[in-house]
C-alpha cells in the first residue's frame, strides 16, 4: 500500500510536468489548428536557459530559493522569445497555407532546434545544477523529497495563474474568441496575429517551466530531451481533448500515472507504449478525446 | 498480350541493368563504387516507401504517420523468415542453383512480409479509419510506436540487440523490380474507378458519401494497399543491410517519409519519387559539411515550404501531361478518336 502511494506521487509529480508542456501544445492548437511539433525542443531550450543562468547564479553564495525563481523566470522569458521568433518567422508566412505544410514546418522547426542544440551545447548529456538542496520530508510511511513537492507546487501555480488569465482577463477572452472563430475574431476588432504571439509566448514560456522542473528532479540534459516527452505531452493534450485547457492537465495527469504504474508493477521496456495504448483506447471510444467537444461536420 | 511484353521488357531492363551496375560499381573501375551502389538501392527504397504513402496521404487524403511501424514489420518479418525458414527453404527447392534457391527464399520472405503488414494494416486501419484529420494522424504514430516497442521485447528477432545474420539476398534488380511494381500499382489504381473514389474522398468525404462511395471501405483499402508496400521495402531492406534495429523505425523514419512526398509534391507520384531521390541524395551530398548537414537540410525544409508550399511539382503529372500530347497527335493523325463520336448516327449499322 505505501509503494503504491508512493508511484501514485510520483506519476503525480511526472504527471504535472507533461500537463505543463501539454498546455502549450493545446493552446497553440486551439488558436492554429496546429500541432506545433517543435514545442518540445522550446522544452529543452527551456532545460539549457536554466543550465546557462545557474552557473552564472552559482558563483555567488549564499544560494537560496529566490535565485532557484530567477532562473526559473529568465528562462520562462527566454522561451518565450523563442515562441515568438518562431511564429514570427516561421509559421506566420504559411498561415493562410494548408495545415500539411505548418505541420511540415513544424517538424523542420524541431529538426533545426534539435541539431543547433547539438552544435551549441553539444551533444553529449550535461549535469543540472542542484537548483533546491535535497532534503527529506517523511509523511507517515512515505518519503518526499522537497524538490518532488516544489515541483508540484511550481507546477499547480502556474497552472491556476493560467486558468485565471485565460478565463478572468480580456486578453485571455480575445485568446479564446480567436480559438472559436478566427475570422469572427477579427471582424470583431481582435488583434488576431497579436494574440497569436502571446499564445506561442505563453505556451513557450510553460514548456521552458516544466523543462526546469523535470531537470531539478532528473539532473541529466541533452539536446534531443525533448523529443519523447514532446511527443508524450502531446499524447497528453490529445488524449484530454486538444484544444481544451482542463483535458491537458487530465490527460497529463493520467499519463504520468500510468507510466509509473506500469514501470513500477509491470515491465519498464513498455513505458513508452502505454502512453501510445492509452490514447488509443480512448479515441477509438472518444473520439475527440475524454473533454473534447465532438464536432459537427457541416455540409 | 500488350501486358506481357511490358512486364517482359520491364523484367529484362532490370536484368540488363544489375548487370550494368555490378559490373561498373562493384567489381568495376570506379572508386567508392560500393557506396554508390548502396545510395541507389536506399533511393529505390524511399522511392516505394515514399510512393506507397502517398496513396494514403496524398491522394486518399488519409494523413498517417505510421509508416515506419509497417517498414519495420515486413523488415522482420520477412528477416525472420528467412533466418528460420531459409535453410529448410534451401533444401525443398535443392534442385535450383544458388541464385534460383536465394530467389527463391527471399521470394517467399516477400509474400511472407506483404501477408504480414497487409494484415497489420487492416487491424490498424479498421478502428483508427474511423477518426479523422489530426486524430488519424496521432493514432497512426502512436500504432508506429507500439509497434516498435512490441519489437522491441521479441527476444527471437534480437530485441534491444538488434536482429543479426540475415543472409545478403536484395540487390539493385529487386529494389527497382518492387519499385516498378509499386509505380505501376499506384498508376494503375489512381486511372481506376478506385483511384476517382479516393481522390473524392480526398476533396470531400460527406460528398462522396453522398454520392455512394463507401468511403470506410476505399479507406481501409488504400491503407492496406499503402502499408503491404511498405512492408515489402522493409524485406529488402533487412535483405539488403543485412542487420535490423528498431532504431531505424522510429517516427522520425515516419516524417521522413512525408517530408518526401511534401517536398515532392503531395499527391503526385512523381513528386514522391522526386522527393525520394533528392532525401537520400542531398544528406549525402552535404556530407561534406559534417555538424552542419542536419541544419542546412532542417533550414531547407523550412524555406521549402515557405517559398513553395505545393512541393516542388505539385498536383502536376508529367506523365499525364506527356500522354496527353500524345493523345492529342494521334487523333490529329485522325488513327485514334479521342472523343468518341456520340451523335453522328452510330456506327451505320
Amino acid at each position: 500500500m505505501e509503494s503504491f502511494l508512493q508511484q501514485l506521487i510520483n506519476g503525480i509529480s511526472l504527471g504535472s510536468i507533461y500537463a505543463l508542456v501539454a498546455l502549450g501544445y493545446t493552446m497553440v492548437y486551439g488558436v492554429l489548428r496546429l500541432i506545433n511539433f517543435a514545442h518540445g525542443d522550446v522544452y529543452m531550450l527551456g532545460a539549457y536557459f536554466g543550465f546557462y543562468l545557474s552557473r552564472i547564479l552559482q558563483g555567488r553564495t549564499p544560494y537560496h530559493l529566490l535565485d532557484a525563481a530567477l532562473v526559473m523566470f529568465l528562462s520562462m522569458l527566454g522561451c518565450a522569445i523563442c515562441g515568438l521568433l518562431m511564429e514570427r518567422f516561421a509559421y506566420r508566412p504559411v498561415r493562410r497555407a494548408s495545415r500539411l505544410t505548418m505541420l511540415i514546418i513544424a517538424i523542420g522547426l524541431s529538426l533545426l532546434i534539435e541539431n543547433a542544440g547539438q552544435l551549441i551545447f553539444g551533444a553529449n548529456p550535461k549535469f543540472f545544477p542542484q537548483l533546491i538542496p535535497e532534503s527529506h520530508i517523511k509523511l507517515g510511511g512515505l518519503m518526499l523529497t522537497n524538490q518532488q513537492v516544489i515541483v508540484l507546487l511550481t507546477a499547480v501555480t502556474l497552472m491556476i495563474l493560467l486558468n485565471l488569465f485565460i478565463y478572468r482577463s480580456r486578453t485571455g477572452k480575445a485568446m479564446r474568441a480567436v480559438s472559436f472563430n478566427m475570422d469572427a475574431a477579427k471582424l470583431m476588432g481582435i488583434d488576431t496575429d497579436r494574440i497569436i504571439a502571446l499564445t506561442f509566448a505563453l505556451g513557450s514560456a510553460l514548456a521552458a517551466a516544466g523543462g526546469i522542473l523535470v531537470s531539478i528532479n532528473i539532473p541529466g540534459i541533452d539536446p534531443l530531451m525533448g523529443v519523447m516527452t514532446g511527443l508524450k505531452a502531446f499524447v497528453a493534450a490529445v488524449l484530454g481533448g486538444i484544444g481544451n485547457i482542463f483535458g491537458a492537465v487530465l490527460g497529463g495527469l493520467i499519463l504520468g500515472l500510468a507510466e509509473v504504474m506500469v514501470a513500477g508493477y509491470g515491465s519498464s521496456t513498455y513505458r513508452d507504449a502505454i502512453a501510445f495504448l492509452i490514447l488509443i483506447v480512448i479515441l477509438l471510444f472518444k473520439p475527440a478525446g475524454l473533454l473534447g467537444k465532438g464536432a459537427v461536420e457541416k455540409v | 498480350m500488350k501486358r506481357i511484353f511490358f512486364v517482359l521488357s520491364t523484367l529484362s531492363l532490370l536484368g540488363l541493368l544489375q548487370w550494368g551496375v555490378t559490373t561498373l560499381l562493384l567489381d568495376g573501375p570506379i572508386r567508392q563504387g560500393p557506396y554508390y551502389y548502396q545510395i541507389l538501392i536506399l533511393a529505390g527504397i524511399n522511392i516505394v516507401l515514399a510512393v506507397s504513402l502517398n496513396l494514403t496521404n496524398g491522394i486518399a487524403g488519409q494523413f498517417s504517420i505510421g509508416h515506419a511501424g509497417f517498414f519495420a514489420v515486413g523488415a522482420y518479418m520477412a528477416a525472420s523468415v528467412s533466418y528460420y525458414a531459409g535453410p529448410a527453404i534451401r533444401g525443398l527447392v535443392g534442385f535450383l542453383p544458388l541464385a534460383g534457391q536465394d530467389a527463391a527464399v527471399l521470394l517467399l520472405a516477400l509474400a511472407a512480409a506483404a501477408l504480414a503488414t497487409a494484415l497489420a494494416g487492416l487491424l490498424v486501419g479498421i478502428p483508427s479509419l474511423r477518426l479523422r484529420g489530426d486524430y488519424l494522424a496521432i493514432v497512426t504514430l502512436g500504432f508506429g510506436e507500439i509497434i516498435r516497442v512490441l519489437i522491441l521485447n521479441i527476444d527471437a528477432v534480437g530485441g534491444a540487440r538488434g536482429f543479426s545474420g540475415i543472409p545478403k539476398l536484395s540487390n539493385f534488380f529487386w529494389v527497382y523490380l518492387l519499385v516498378a511494381a509499386v509505380i505501376a500499382t499506384v498508376g494503375n489504381l489512381l486511372r481506376s474507378s478506385y483511384g476517382r473514389a479516393f481522390i473524392a474522398i480526398r476533396e470531400n468525404e460527406i460528398a462522396a458519401q453522398a454520392m455512394g462511395i463507401d468511403v470506410t471501405r476505399h479507406k481501409v483499402l488504400a491503407f492496406v494497399i499503402s502499408s503491404m508496400f511498405a512492408g515489402m521495402a522493409g524485406c529488402l531492406f533487412g535483405h539488403y543491410t543485412m542487420y535490423l534495429h528498431t532504431n531505424s523505425f522510429t517516427f522520425v523514419k515516419s516524417f521522413e517519409i512525408i517530408i518526401m512526398i511534401a517536398i515532392g509534391g503531395l499527391g503526385s507520384i512523381e513528386g514522391a519519387v522526386l522527393g525520394a531521390v533528392l532525401l537520400t541524395v542531398l544528406p549525402e551530398a552535404f556530407r561534406g559539411f559534417e555538424s552542419y548537414r542536419m541544419i542546412i537540410y532542417s533550414l531547407a525544409l523550412i524555406l521549402i515550404m515557405i517559398y513553395r508550399p505545393q512541393g516542388i511539382l505539385g498536383q502536376a503529372s508529367v506523365l499525364k501531361r506527356l500522354g496527353a500530347r500524345m493523345a492529342a497527335r494521334r487523333s490529329a493523325q485522325g488513327n485514334v478518336p479521342v472523343t468518341a463520336p456520340a451523335a453522328d448516327g452510330g456506327n451505320g449499322g
